[in-house]
């Protein structure tokens, strides 16, 4: 058993090699280069799945988890212990990452054909997926956050890959730059924890002593006092989930990183990174529940369950088929942040990964349609039905998992959010967090089925609204992995069905995915209540779509039938104007600093000062020369002056003749005879 | 008697330089190829050096000859796990530049090398010496030959770049004799190991914080720490490539690495009750410097200034270290502040070193660095776009690449000790990613393909081979630390313990 778990190491070792290899060796030889990155992840994905299903099979790997330790690094006389893990959650990301990779990478040979860079994005996508699998396989918050920051890196990259188009390369930088902000939130949180325990290390820091040792302990925050440390922690690594994850306020970046290629919104925008932000605070979940009365819980509540309502209402009013999914995504990752806030650990990991297939299965279905119809724009689309059947029939499944429509994946996930909120809010009373979860979620349900009924009928109903549309089936490399994900979007849900459920619990293992998730957290009781009022309000979202688009599907030249909603419209259509707020009040005034501190360097102060000090110097040693020639040698002059002078005088007396010479003997012998005579001896 | 390694490398450069004198000046190829292989000479004795250093011996590889018995001077040279890596990064980038300067420089060739050669010794000078005399006058050789090599080959205002980089340099390096006498008077020896133990002016804090202040300085000035730093821009920006190359990479070291070897172990307790200064001084650098870089327009001026908010993490490292000095408790966070500070010390020379070689590229075809005159250039240059793209995320800190670690240990390190410093100081982190991806990355590369540059030609074999061993090294201690932390790491608790 134990070898096999030692392998862990090697997934995200194989997606790097083949990075490397057609980074360095094959970027000419396009066909080498597909396979290279498909044998990577193939062999990631199924070294992944077979060390998933055996641990699915071994408790004592779900509960204690198996750790592969990789190096150390010495720090003072101790150690910085850096390695790999399986437990449960790993387990659980480990079904469902490689696989999705695995399904895009098929896909982007179809939808990448013909590009110039095709073995660039080749290369991009395996770094990417070394970064996701090494950040799910990570026994530490350090290592995670390494993988973590590589993502964004290849995020930045993938996003700008058509980096001659202007908005592809301003939507990379404004990606990075604003996860990064939430990064070093995160940074912050993870040097207070590491400070504060001694460890990044998971099982060290989820080990009784130091989860009572985070308990006791308290810290002084500026500007707040003295708390307990724990919720500070958590508060600080949310922020990295919120960069992550796209959450309000720093979701700005994820609509705009639908300017990459569409496998690469499927994968990275959609799947697996943005999702890493929730896989955080899961992994990180006895931190946030450690003091649950605090801060911690209800901030990450409110967060998600704001974000998930708030981006369904600006999906509503979106043109663009990606951007739609994209403020969808944003919105589903909110549920998961706002079912962690309110305690539903294993309902938030559970819809992660539902979410992960049906949404990637939504993006690959619209690289489809971009790829057949050659547009993004839903308003000039219409009647693709026919023309592209398997995409249709693949998009509505994954459409009707992300409404919430029974039996399929989504409905499973999203009620399993809504009844636990729903059981907390009975506990805590109508004033407190889970009934607002439950009360925005259970809106955002019918707003999402709202939007995606508008965008099935505005895609794939009626007639072409564009003359110059000529519309076909993308090719099989293309179809197959959307047909697989559709498969896993339709019946993945049956891993977690409620226990209580008749018939279908018992069939599909007493919600097979709480045994293998949640072995340390109360499955969540059945409820018929909430359950029937998630599925009406499903199929009221879906009517209302079909009132609205359905029944007499949109011409060429009709305006959207949501305009009538007047300066409603405007605001949702303009996202609410965040991003001009942005640029107006954070990012000028930020250029707008540097470029003062600049003068104030170069120009003003400190660099003048220099020179001031060098003119000063210059200056004085000019004094120095004047002085030098006034005084110094004016009294050296001075005194050969003098000495002439007195040269001058006495040369008087040198006349040359003897006789003078004489008499001045002869009076000085006298003079000196009359001093020896009168002086007093 | 052991090989005296240490004196061989430190020597075998000025040798080299004086038989280069003696050559014929219009045999340039030969003094060319002369140079470069003397300067292997250092740096394959610089590798065998780390090998055989036995990382938890302390200062090794000692040699002691008296040199001027009666005021008690003397030949001492050592090394350690701190000054092993700067002698290696030292003799690495040299040879480098020696490289990439036999294809660039076209005029005055014999008296360039001369120079380089010159300046290569006064650089392991300063890294070997342990006595203060010996110290000072490799401090002050250094100074000579670049202040020629920017005088005259720099571009067009070098003579005021120049007497700005002496002239502000020998300022510090005044104060720092005064002190240096001062500590002889005090102890009654120039040697390094010594005074430190006797601890100069133990008995008068004031006299004490005087030389500290003198000592600081002089190293501050060399750093450079924010307010002392604008002889930098000027320096580097009329400098030619490879004297960017050593003055980033080298020259900025010696400060400090002076402030390791010399400041912490001498005044300990000034520099814990001076520590909140230079801790303000280097968060200034720090988000300051990040800032100032993003105003710029130059390419070379945006990595200058770069370095100096990449050189206040060093400062940074240290000044927390010292914040501690007394606390029993503190020594983890202390050893993984310092160990950071060291490696980025190391990290900056791999990185901003090729930064400066890949303007050098670019200026070379274009006559410009302008970054306004650029855009679109990756597809043009995807081999040049490459490298960039890694010296410029190994430069904003990128995990994987070898600038994230120094970063992290000195963050790490500080935060437990000064929080409120580590907190101010991560946001430099921020405007590190802006200026690099913003204005170099996206102004140079990205973007609609600017037609003036259609002839515009990818690196050249001889630009690869020189910055093939820098990349190397950014992703080797990138992806595997502890092959240089483990030096580093052993050198700085010694010192620590030494001074609890």
């Amino acid at each position: 058993m134990t070898e096999l778990f030692d392998w862990v190491r090697l997934i995200p070792l194989f997606p790097f090699l083949a990075f490397a290899i057609i980074l360095l060796f094959t970027q000419r030889n396009q066909k080498l280069s597909t396979y290279l990155a498909w044998v990577g992840i193939g062999l990631a994905w199924i070294l992944g799945w077979t060390i998933a299903f055996r641990a699915m099979a071994d408790p004592h790997v779900l509960e204690e988890g198996f750790r592969a330790p990789i190096f150390a690094i010495p720090t003072g006389r101790g150690l910085l212990e850096l390695g790999f893990q399986v437990d449960a959650l790993t387990t659980a990301m480990l079904f469902m990452v490689p696989f999705v990779c695995l399904m895009i990478f098929i896909y982007s040979k179809g939808y990448m054909h013909g590009d110039p860079r095709y073995s660039r994005f080749f290369a991009y996508v395996s770094l990417f997926a070394t970064g996701m699998l090494g950040l799910i396989v990570s026994d530490n918050l350090l290592l995670l956050y390494i993988f973590w920051e590589v993502m964004g890196l290849c995020s930045y990259l993938l996003i700008g890959f058509w980096f001659e188009k202007p908005s592809a390369m301003k939507a990379g930088l404004k990606a990075f730059i604003t996860t990064r902000i939430g990064d070093v939130i995160m940074f912050l949180g993870m040097l207070l924890l590491y400070s504060t325990t001694g460890t990044l290390s998971f099982h060290e820091i989820f080990s009784e002593e130091t989860l009572h040792f985070l308990k006791e302990t308290m810290v002084w925050v500026p500007l707040v006092g003295t708390v307990p440390v724990a919720p500070v922690i958590a508060i600080l690594l949310f922020g990295g989930a919120v960069g992550k994850s796209a959450q309000f306020p720093l979701h700005v970046w994820l609509p705009d990183a639908m300017e990459g290629p569409t496998p690469v919104s499927a994968l990275i925008h959609a799947a697996t990174m943005v999702s890493a932000g929730v896989y955080l605070v899961a992994r990180m979940f006895p931190i946030f529940a450690l003091l649950p009365e605090t801060a911690s819980m209800s901030v990450v509540a409110f967060i998600g369950g704001f974000t998930a309502l708030f981006a369904a209402t600006i999906a509503l009013a979106q043109d663009d088929i990606k951007r739609v999914l994209a403020y969808s995504t944003i919105s589903q990752l909110g549920y998961m942040i706002a079912a962690l806030g309110v305690g539903a650990y294993v309902a938030a990991t559970f819809h992660l990964i539902t979410h992960a297939f049906f949404k990637a299965l939504l993006f690959l279905g619209s690289g489809s349609v971009i790829h057949g119809a050659g547009t993004q724009d839903m308003m000039e689309m219409g009647g693709l039905r026919k023309k592209m059947p398997i995409t249709f029939w693949t998009f509505l499944v994954g459409m009707l998992a992300l409404a919430g429509v029974p039996p399929f994946a989504g409905f499973w996930s999203k009620d399993e959010i809504l009844a636990h909120a729903f059981e907390e809010f009975l506990h805590k009373g109508v004033a407190s967090w889970p009934f607002f979860v439950w009360l925005v979620l259970s809106l955002g349900a019918l707003l999402t089925a709202f939007y995606m009924a508008r965008q099935v009928f505005l895609t794939f109903y009626g007639e072409t609204r564009s003359h110059h549309m000529h519309a076909h089936e993308s090719p099989k490399v293309m179809t197959y992995p959307l047909i697989a994900l559709a498969v896993f979007a339709a019946l993945l849900g049956f891993a977690g069905v409620p226990e209580e459920f008749p018939v279908l619990g018992p069939l599909f293992g007493h919600n097979f995915f709480h045994h293998v998730v949640g072995h340390a957290y109360p499955a969540t009781p059945l409820n018929w209540g909430v359950m029937g009022l998630s599925v009406l309000l499903a199929l009221t979202g879906l009517f209302l779509g079909w009132v609205v688009y359905g029944r007499n599907p949109l011409k060429h030249g009709q305006p959207d039938p949501l305009t009538k909603l007047g300066p409603m419209y405007t605001l949702l259509r303009n996202k609410y104007y965040i991003d001009e707020f942005y640029s107006k009040v954070i990012v000028r005034p930020a250029v707008a600093l540097a470029t003062l501190l600049f003068r104030f360097d170069n120009s003003w102060v400190v660099d003048p000062f220099v020179n001031l000090v060098g003119k000063v110097g210059v200056w004085l040693s000019d004094l120095g020369r004047i002085f030098d020639l006034n005084i110094i040698d004016g009294i050296v002059n001075g005194v050969a002056a003098v000495t002439a002078w007195f040269g001058k005088i006495l040369r008087l007396t040198q006349t040359g003749k003897a006789q003078n010479y004489l008499l001045v003997a002869v009076l000085t012998v006298l003079l000196l005879l009359g001093l020896y005579l009168y002086l007093p001896m | 008697m052991d090989f005296p390694i240490l004196t061989v490398i430190t020597f075998v450069p000025l040798l080299g330089s004086l038989i280069v004198l003696c050559m014929p000046k219009e045999r340039e190829r030969l003094i060319k190829q002369f140079s470069i292989a003397v300067s292997f000479i250092p740096l394959i004795l610089s590798i065998l050096l780390w090998v055989n250093l036995d990382k938890d011996a302390g200062i090794q590889f000692e040699e002691l000859v008296a040199w001027i018995p009666a005021i008690h001077v003397n030949y001492h040279v050592g090394a350690d796990g701190l000054s092993v890596p700067l002698i290696f990064l030292t003799a690495l980038l040299t040879t480098l530049s020696l490289f990439y300067s036999s294809f660039t420089i076209k005029n005055r060739v014999k008296e360039f090398f001369f120079l380089f050669l010159l300046l290569e010794m006064g650089m392991f000078g300063v890294f070997v010496s342990l006595d203060f005399v010996l110290f000072y006058v490799f401090w002050e050789i250094g100074l000579v030959p670049m202040y020629f090599l920017i005088g005259v080959w720099g571009g067009p205002r070098r003579e005021y770049a120049a007497i700005k980089f002496f002239l502000y340099t020998l300022v510090g390096s005044v104060a720092m004799l005064l002190a240096i006498i001062g500590i002889y008077l005090n102890t009654g020896t120039f040697d390094i190991i010594q005074a430190a133990a006797l601890r100069p002016f133990v008995e008068n804090f004031t006299l004490g914080a005087l030389a500290f202040w003198a000592i600081f300085l002089a190293f501050a000035i060399k750093v450079p720490m924010f307010p002392f730093h604008t002889w930098l821009p000027d320096a580097h920006v009329e400098a030619p490539t490879a004297g960017s190359v050593i003055l980033a990479g080298i020259l900025l070291k010696l400060g400090c690495y002076g402030f390791f070897r010399i400041l912490l172990p001498m005044f300990p307790e000034q520099f814990h009750y001076f520590a909140p200064v230079v801790a303000v001084l280097a968060v200034i650098s720090i988000v300051y410097g990040a800032m100032v870089s993003m105003a710029q327009w130059d390419l070379k001026k945006l990595i200058a200034y770069s370095s100096v908010s990449h050189m206040g993490y060093v400062m940074l490292g240290l000044a927390a270290a010292a914040f501690a000095l007394g606390s029993k408790d503190m020594l983890t966070s202390q050893a993984i502040a310092m160990n950071g500070a060291v490696f980025q010390m190391f990290n900056h020379g791999i990185i901003t070193g090729a930064l400066f070689f890949l303007v050098g590229v670019i200026y070379e075809r274009a006559h410009t660095r302008d970054l306004k005159a650029f855009g679109g250039l990756a597809s043009k240059v995807p081999y040049y776009y490459g490298i960039m793209l890694v010296a410029g995320l190994a430069s904003l800190g990128l995990p994987g690449l070898a600038g994230f670690w120094g970063e992290f240990f000195v963050f790490r390190g500080t935060f437990a000790i000064a929080p409120v410093y580590a907190a101010v100081g991560v946001i430099g982190i921020v405007f590190t990613a802006a200026y690099i991806l913003w204005k170099v990355i996206q102004h140079v590369f990205l973007g609609p393909f600017n037609e003036k540059w259609a002839d515009l030609r990818d690196m050249d074999t001889y630009e690869k081979i020189t910055l093939w061993p820098l990349v190397g090294f950014m992703v080797l201690f990138g992806l595997y630390p502890p092959l240089i932390v483990d030096t580093i790491n052993a050198a700085m608790t010694r010192l620590l313990s030494g001074l609890m």
